[in-house]
């Protein structure tokens, strides 16, 4: 059973420990570490763990469900230490906390980066042997008897020696006042009984039948709906708003005009899309009302002749671009929206002395703390009740819409749904940003000597994790470049910080590596095919240190038929990376017609994420994660005139569809190793494998996404 | 006052008979298992049943329904062919964020009702018209191929 949108989330932790007492016949003890304390008989050994009297096991989830599955392989990796039964568990998301629920790999609760799993498989393990041992030793001391003479099982402690058991929950009472051990001893991967196996998933079954709620399924009572309109130049203002037909919209109830937005409310969402349309309002379109593609693609590609910030630099300089034959090629990719299904939305009920909140975030805790200054509340005032989340791929790691929403609030007595609609959601999103790579290559008997990779783009860092930023590098742009899989003997990777003119950028899935993949992946097939190279050859050559890539990519080429016979205008390319801790080869095959369309017919992945939690989830995100990024090959972007995006809709930002989806199989390759990231892995892998095929199939390089049909056509040159 | 038949009860709405059912059913009956996505009928989040033919609900105005039965994805389980799709999903674990999968289960659900077999091109029919952005279309397909095949 999934509670997780029915907890109250916003408290911290002193009402954390409130909802724990207000649970009938449970106790709870602190975090971490501390001395077990009776509470309304819920023992609560860690932040992660409640156990009810009745036996009820209560897993606290500190990452958010966007549908990767991290409820269920959280829920896995907790069970499988404290072994509970996993048939009886409850989830609940964890509250606003950053001391408890800070993601370990950010230091802020956040959910992305592919960094779930990564981040708390040592911590969760620990939390969960904690608490069994914990209760070895409540039971031992009920039956007197040596504590390493127990063992536990299906949420039961057992002694065997003398046939007793007692369920987890008759422990409770004994389990108050003791204190968990410091560091509990963890199972061995061969003792797993949960993870590794693909159990089902915990979020799915409300999901089939309407029962789940996302953020915008919240329906407080009285609640008013509203929309609303931001001005179509970034950084514009409301100029002049005439009201005079909206208000005569049956439904609306109120409009809101901000400086820089206007929102009108009403009885349901209909009138309020209404009475949007029949506003009459003039924008000030303000400083960026000339922005267009055209000069943010001039100032990119200006910056990217600059020198950068060296983020990595190994052996010779005066190798890198040496005396034996040089390659260089420039990548570029554009402007990308999330488009996530759910559109963006946020429910607040603002009163004089408190705000609450109903959202699907990423970012809890920036939720809370955005309400708070937007209201002057103190942040305890502030309650935050995360759902389900509609998509994220980094879209909810943002908070303008919670702001903008608490904005709204202000001029609205009662709570008021906000939602925006598709159009506003594509055309105000924080947006993939455009990148640049410069790639020079130095070859020698046909290997490659030295390397250059310059990265010219927005650093996302800088303004949405600061202290990141360091010495004019972002550490997420230059990601999958300064760890580059290849052993490359001299080697540099610069990063060009550039901002576009007006857009916001942010995170989008697949992040860094995005780019920095698609860049290293197309320059290395096209040395290899310029030294006449087959692809996985040239490869394999380059990674004798690299046993787990190398893995990958024979599983995937042996998979995918790599080298043998294709009809006409049919071709495979591969592409091999090092990305969130997984190892991952991909190869494409596709057919380009003489119009310039391509059809992805076939991805074929292999995979080595170290242990896996659970291979059906993982299966799933390479999958998802591949056609994500096939959207983003064939058609993926957003293009900028008179200061606004051009795109509005999913007539003029295209989604694949199920029709064009191709067949997609995903080898996992077994390995003891730590678990590595693998939502955004597919994501990444797409792009630069397509590009490869259609070269093999064609013989044109394309340098820059989406796919230019005119080219492949024969309609203009690359 | 306009009555709706949904999911085999009788509705009252006290709305104009423009609003589309999209938002009578989610704000008004607050079922809000029918979703909204793009609100031009170009994702399929938001499709319904009526009298078992799939629809955008985005798309048809309250007034011009009568006394058609909508089925919406609450209430879909009951019927034989929503059963079998439903479970289709959890056997093959179709969802990830779910969102768009109320709308993907009524299409599918129509489609394995009014065609016992369906095959490759049938699917792409049917369910073209639904997209995910969380990319579940590989399963989405053999779920509806298990749950046609399936008592």
């Amino acid at each position: 059973m999934l509670e997780a949108t029915q907890t109250e989330t916003g408290f911290g932790r002193r009402a954390f420990l409130r909802i724990g007492a207000a649970a009938a016949g449970a106790l709870l003890i602190g975090f971490p570490l501390r001395p077990a304390k009776a509470e309304a008989g819920i023992f609560a050994p860690d932040a992660f763990i409640r156990i009810a009297a009745s036996g009820d096991i209560t897993l606290i989830m500190p990452q958010v469900e966007m549908g990767q599955g991290i409820y269920t392989a959280i829920s896995m990796i907790l069970a499988e230490e404290f072994d509970a039964a996993f048939d009886r568990i409850t989830l609940e998301a964890a509250p606003p906390n950053t001391k408890l629920y800070a993601n370990p790999l950010f230091g802020i609760q956040a959910t992305g980066g592919s960094t779930s799993v990564r981040a708390w498989w040592t911590s969760l393990r620990k939390a969960g042997a904690g608490a069994r041992a914990l209760l070895i030793a409540a039971a031992a001391q009920i039956w007197e008897v040596e504590p390493t003479t127990c063992r536990t099982e299906n949420s039961e402690v057992l002694h065997d020696p003398s046939g007793r058991r007692l369920a987890y929950g008759a422990l409770v009472g004994q389990a108050a006042g003791m204190t968990p051990p410091k560091d509990p001893p963890l199972k061995a991967v061969a003792d797993f009984r949960l993870i590794g196996k693909p159990l089902k998933r915990l979020d799915t079954p409300d999901k089939v039948n309407g029962k789940a709620k996302f953020g915008i399924d919240a329906l407080r009572p009285g609640v008013k709906f509203a929309t609303l309109a931001l001005c179509p130049v970034f950084g514009g203002k409301v100029g002049r708003v005439d009201d005079g037909l909206a208000k005569a919209v049956p439904g609306v109830r109120q409009i809101v005009v901000l400086d820089d937005l206007v929102a009108v409310v009403g009885d349901h969402m209909w009138a309020a899309m209404q009475g949007l349309a029949a506003l009459d309002i003039v924008w000030d379109e303000g400083a960026n009302a000339s922005v267009s593609s055209t000069q943010v693609w001039a100032q990119i590609r200006a910056a990217s002749e600059k020198e950068g910030a060296v983020a990595k630099s190994i052996g010779d300089p005066a190798k890198i671009t040496g005396s034996g034959e040089t390659i260089e090629a420039a990548y570029e990719l554009p402007f990308l929206a999330h488009a996530t299904m759910e559109p963006l939305n946020c429910t607040v009920h603002l009163t004089a002395d408190t705000c609450e909140i109903w959202v699907g975030s990423q970012i809890l805790a920036r939720a809370q703390a955005i309400a708070a200054k937007v209201t002057g509340l103190p942040l305890d005032k502030v309650v935050v009740h995360n759902h389900l989340i509609g998509g994220g791929f980094g879209r909810r790691l943002e908070v303008d819409y919670v702001e903008t929403a608490v904005r709204i609030a202000q001029k609205v007595d009662g709570a008021v749904k906000v939602v925006w609609s598709r159009e506003e959601d594509v055309q105000h999103d924080i947006y993939r940003p455009v990148y640049r790579d410069r790639m020079t290559a130095n070859l020698a008997d046909g290997k490659i000597v030295g390397w250059k990779h310059r990265v010219t783009g927005s650093s996302i860092m800088a303004r949405w994790l600061p202290p990141a930023f360091q010495k004019g590098i972002d550490p997420d742009g230059v990601d999958g470049a300064v760890d580059i899989p290849y052993e490359i003997p001299n080697l540099r990777v610069e990063f060009v910080r550039e901002e576009p003119p007006a857009v916001p950028t942010g995170f989008w899935r697949g992040v860094g590596p995005n780019n920095n993949v698609f860049a290293i992946e197309s320059f290395i097939d096209e040395i290899a095919h310029k030294t006449g190279k087959d692809p996985v050859a040239f490869r394999r050559d380059m990674l004798v240190k690299s046993p787990r890539l190398s893995a990958a990519i024979e599983l995937a080429a042996s998979k995918a038929g790599w080298g043998g016979a294709l009809p006409a205008r049919v071709g495979r390319g591969l592409c091999a990376q090092v990305s969130f801790g997984s190892f991952v080869a991909t190869v494409a095959e596709v057919e380009v017609d003489n119009d310039g369309e391509v059809r992805v017919k076939r991805l074929v992945s292999a995979v080595d994420t170290g242990i896996i939690v659970n291979p059906d989830t993982t299966i799933a995100q390479l999958q998802g994660g591949l056609i994500f990024g096939v959207t983003a090959a064939l058609y993926g972007e957003i293009t900028i005139e008179n200061g606004r995006v051009q795109q509005s809709n999913f007539n003029d930002y295209r989604m694949l569809r199920i029709d064009q989806t191709p067949m997609i199989e995903v080898h996992l390759i077994k390995s003891g190793e730590a678990p590595g990231g693998i939502g955004e892995t597919g994501t990444t892998a797409a792009p630069p494998s397509i590009a490869n095929a259609i070269f093999a199939a064609t013989g044109v390089r394309l340098r820059r996404l989406p796919i230019d049909r005119d080219v492949l056509a024969g309609r203009k040159s690359a | 006052m306009i009555a709706l038949r949904i999911n085999g009860e009788t509705k009252a709405v006290d709305a104009p008979g423009d609003v589309p059912l999209l938002w009578a059913l989610r704000d008004l009956l607050g079922l809000t298992g029918t979703k909204f996505g793009c609100g031009v009928a170009l994702c399929g989040a938001c499709t319904v049943h009526l009298d078992g033919e799939p629809v955008r609900s985005c798309q048809l105005r309250i007034g011009a329904i009568g006394d058609r039965a909508i089925t919406t994805v609450e209430g879909i389980g009951a019927t034989a062919a929503g059963a079998k799709v439903q479970k289709a999903w959890l056997d093959l674990e179709v969802v990830q964020c779910g969102y768009c999968q109320s709308g993907q289960i009524m299409s599918a659900a129509a489609l394995v009702a009014a065609t016992p077999d369906p095959d490759d091109s049938d699917i792409n029919a049917a369910m073209s018209g639904n997209i995910c952005r969380c990319g579940t279309y590989v399963r989405i397909r053999e779920a509806i191929k298990l749950a046609a095949k399936s008592a």
